[in-house]
């Protein structure tokens, strides 16, 4: 039951990597917009972005729970990189039995409302719709997309240099959020292809937003520590802030919703795998509602502990807590997550709410 | 990262404990009788027949009436029980702390005789620990024991003491009275006794408690006897044995099932397709509920490892409690009822209890702040 020794080594590693070269420096030089391309590429090299996907597809294999746990180390660091996206993109595109490279890619739709339609074109196809707030899709190599086909979901993969130019955006975090719209935009054939078992775009959405929850656990970890040190540190009236015990009671209720959101996520992810759609769908409502939960309380608390110098830029309090803010609203808010679990539920009955939750 | 963090680790339940579910839900439609919304009844014959099931003492050593199962087949008796709303007062404290602090401070002779009629059902204890004047701060007990021929004698006030009135044992928490007790250290001369609550000298008075219920007791202890035979563990090591006993009390996950059944009533209010903030409002408890399982899963796991979660039930049950004072705030926000205890209505009577038992949760066990200091102590911050 305990962590497996991969996952754990995985872990470590990340660590390190991103300790080294995910500096507060390489983060504030990514909001102003120029990509961190050397933390890439070191990420690149590793080879986790593309793990998951077979090994005839240049992938490992890789259980899809060590790479969200390798999510959860990047959201710690606030890593201004798509590796979630890239991660999400080959698995689309590789179902589909498309080509990838092995440079930063985005995925869509993002958004719930979004359409994307193709339609024949002779030998081709014609996108049309739009596909808003995709990450980091000015910097993308590929963008990956699904799209409603005359006979349902395919895949389409664009080189970010071909697609049409984004209407650039970011979050509050200042991670690049671009809008593309296509009009009648001409794709070729062998850039589209049915998707594969078990991808669609409910599933690209739901994995999406547990990567957000997954993250912002991490997140959240990062921002409990800073508080935690920080009060200690700060001396007030004589004393470190942590010798109060109204600033410890604020302490330990941070801890709780760090705990709590770590277990959240944990729990959408033991639902990867599970061969289960429904189930998985349900439990990772569960993980972003509670995710984002947790985040809101904790947020208000870490920046409460840290006083005005966890307001300012140059402290690092706020790549977190700014970070926070953006990804609970990313791929579905908590409170829509909320709605889905709230209809599954009641639509299941009563009676069937221990079962369901006990797994039977 | 420098900071402790506590740790939930994912766990899956193994087979054997999920075999287990289906026997105790099939016991449990055979009690159906016996089931309601309130858990704590005091019902012997239901806890005689839970013994006789295996299913109190679980994880305790054959050798003293214990099954030898696993803390995760234990966990899975316990959930189903409470979500069903079982009448466990009769065993619970037994098998949850006293059975347990007996099994690891007590006497080969203790443990014989008390460990398997715990396991059988049909011996029930409660908990001496809350006085007038020591509640949160319970090192500052002012019963006292007083070492005389063969025993010791013991005079002080007990209260807060549920279900006593029930009980046949307590584990008594005092102070020996006694001149080489170091009086700066608050913890010395802490000691634990095996008090039969029939000797002489106790007396058990009902304390009515908001509900008009009687729960809870005030126990008077004049010239007590005790025979040596009934101290449990050492003579000033209480504190550390009565420490154990309240991880024990804490790791169970009793704080956030109670009222199972309300949410499963508002659910059955709310339809099949609730209106949008209907939905996020259950949506955001049933969250809660599921992620407050998984980790007292994990720390039925962390048990399994021998670890000592104690940080970690500290955890689950703050939020635990919290999400059950919740459950009437957001009841209350969703159907407009006005609340009778004894109402024909379910939903009214059911909010009449969860609203006025709410205050209790965040008190019995380790009030919030005392469990908040818990955590912060282990953050290292005391």
């Amino acid at each position: 039951m305990a962590i497996r020794d991969e996952t754990r080594m995985l872990l470590e590693s990340m660590g390190r990597l991103f300790e080294d070269l995910c500096t507060k420096q390489v983060v504030d030089a990514a909001e102003t917009g120029v990509f961190a391309a050397d933390l890439w590429r070191a990420v690149s090299e590793t080879g986790v972005p593309l793990a998951a996907l077979p090994e005839s597809a240049g992938g490992a294999d890789a259980e899809w729970s060590d790479l969200y746990a390798a999510l959860r180390v990047a959201g710690r660091f606030s890593a201004p990189i798509p590796l979630a996206e890239t991660m999400l993109a080959g698995w689309v595109a590789s179902s589909a039995g498309l080509e990838i490279g092995d440079g930063p890619m985005t995925v869509g739709p993002v958004r719930a409302a979004d359409k994307l339609a193709l339609t024949r074109d002779g030998n081709g196809w014609r996108l049309n719709g739009t596909a808003s707030r995709l990450p980091y899709a000015s910097h993308a190599e590929k963008i990956v997309l699904i799209a409603d086909g005359p006979d349902g979901e395919m895949a389409v993969v664009l080189e970010g240099s071909g697609a049409p130019s984004p209407a650039k955006g970011k979050n509050i975090a200042n991670e690049s959020r671009d809008t593309l719209t296509f009009d009648n935009f001409h794709v070729s054939s062998d850039s589209v292809a049915p998707l594969g078992e078990g991808v669609s775009r409910a599933a690209l959405y739901r994995r999406g937003a547990l990567a957000r929850a997954t993250m912002m656990s991490g997140a959240l970890e990062r921002a409990m520590d800073l508080a935690v040190t920080y009060a200690q540190e700060r001396q007030q009236f004589g004393r470190p802030i942590s010798k109060f015990q109204a600033v410890q009671q604020n302490l330990a209720v941070l801890s709780e919703q760090t705990a709590v959101a770590v277990a959240a996520a944990n729990l959408g992810i033991q639902s990867l795998g599970c061969g289960d759609d429904e189930r998985e769908e349900f439990q990772i409502a569960i993980a972003k509602t509670r995710v984002g939960e947790a985040a809101t309380l904790a947020c208000e608390l870490a920046h409460q502990v840290h006083g005005a110098i966890g307001f300012t830029k140059e402290y690092s309090l706020q790549l977190a807590t700014r970070r926070l803010w953006s990804w609970r609203e990313e791929f579905g808010s908590d409170p829509e997550w909320a709605v889905k679990v709230g209809n599954y539920f009641c639509g299941k009955g009563a009676d069937r709410l221990w079962p369901i939750l006990a797994g039977e | 990262m420098a900071t402790p963090m506590f740790r939930f680790d994912p766990v899956e339940l193994p087979p054997e404990a999920i075999k287990i579910r289906g026997e105790v839900r099939a016991f449990i439609e055979e009690h159906k009788d016996v089931m309601g919304f309130t858990r704590g009844e005091h019902n012997p014959e239901f806890s005689q027949a839970m013994g006789k099931k295996g299913w109190i003492g679980m994880t305790w050593p054959k050798q003293y009436g214990g099954h030898e199962r696993t803390s995760f087949e234990r966990y899975v008796v316990i959930e189903e029980m409470l979500v069903a709303g079982a009448p466990l007062s009769a065993h619970y404290t037994g098998d949850r702390q006293s059975g347990p602090n007996i099994l690891r401070f007590g006497t080969e002779e203790q443990k014989n005789f008390f460990c398997p009629k715990i396991a059988a059902g049909e011996l029930t204890f409660c908990i001496g620990m809350s006085e007038p004047n020591a509640g949160s701060d319970v090192a500052g007990t002012r019963t006292r024991a007083v070492k005389v021929d063969g025993g010791y004698r013991i005079n002080g006030t007990k209260l807060w003491t549920s279900n006593a009135h029930n009980a046949d044992y307590a584990i008594l928490f005092c102070k020996m009275s006694s001149d080489d007790v170091d009086a700066n250290d608050r913890h010395a001369g802490a000691t634990q006794f095996l008090l039969d609550l029939k000797t002489p000298g106790v007396e058990i008075r009902p304390v009515i408690n908001l509900l008009g219920e009687h729960h809870f007791n005030e126990i008077f202890l004049t010239d007590v006897f005790v025979p040596d035979h009934l101290l449990l563990g050492k003579e000033g090591n209480g504190w550390n044995q009565l420490t154990s006993e309240l991880a024990f009390e804490r790791s169970a996950p009793d704080r956030f099932l109670v009222l199972f059944q309300m949410l499963q009533q508002m659910i059955r209010m709310a339809g099949p397709t609730p209106d949008r903030s209907t939905a996020a409002a259950l949506g955001k408890l049933i969250s809660q509920l599921a992620t407050l399982r998984s980790m007292s899963v994990s720390i039925a796991g962390m048990l399994m490892e021998g670890l000592q979660p104690n940080n970690e039930s500290a955890v689950v049950k703050d939020l635990g409690t919290r999400y059950e004072q919740d459950i009437p705030v957001v009841a209350r926000q969703l159907f407009a009822t006005e609340p009778e205890l004894e109402a024909i209505d379910l939903y009214a009577s059911m909010l009449a209890r969860s609203t006025m038992n709410a205050p209790r949760l965040s008190i019995q066990g380790g009030t919030r702040e005392i469990l908040r200091g818990i955590i912060a102590r282990g953050l290292g911050l005391r």
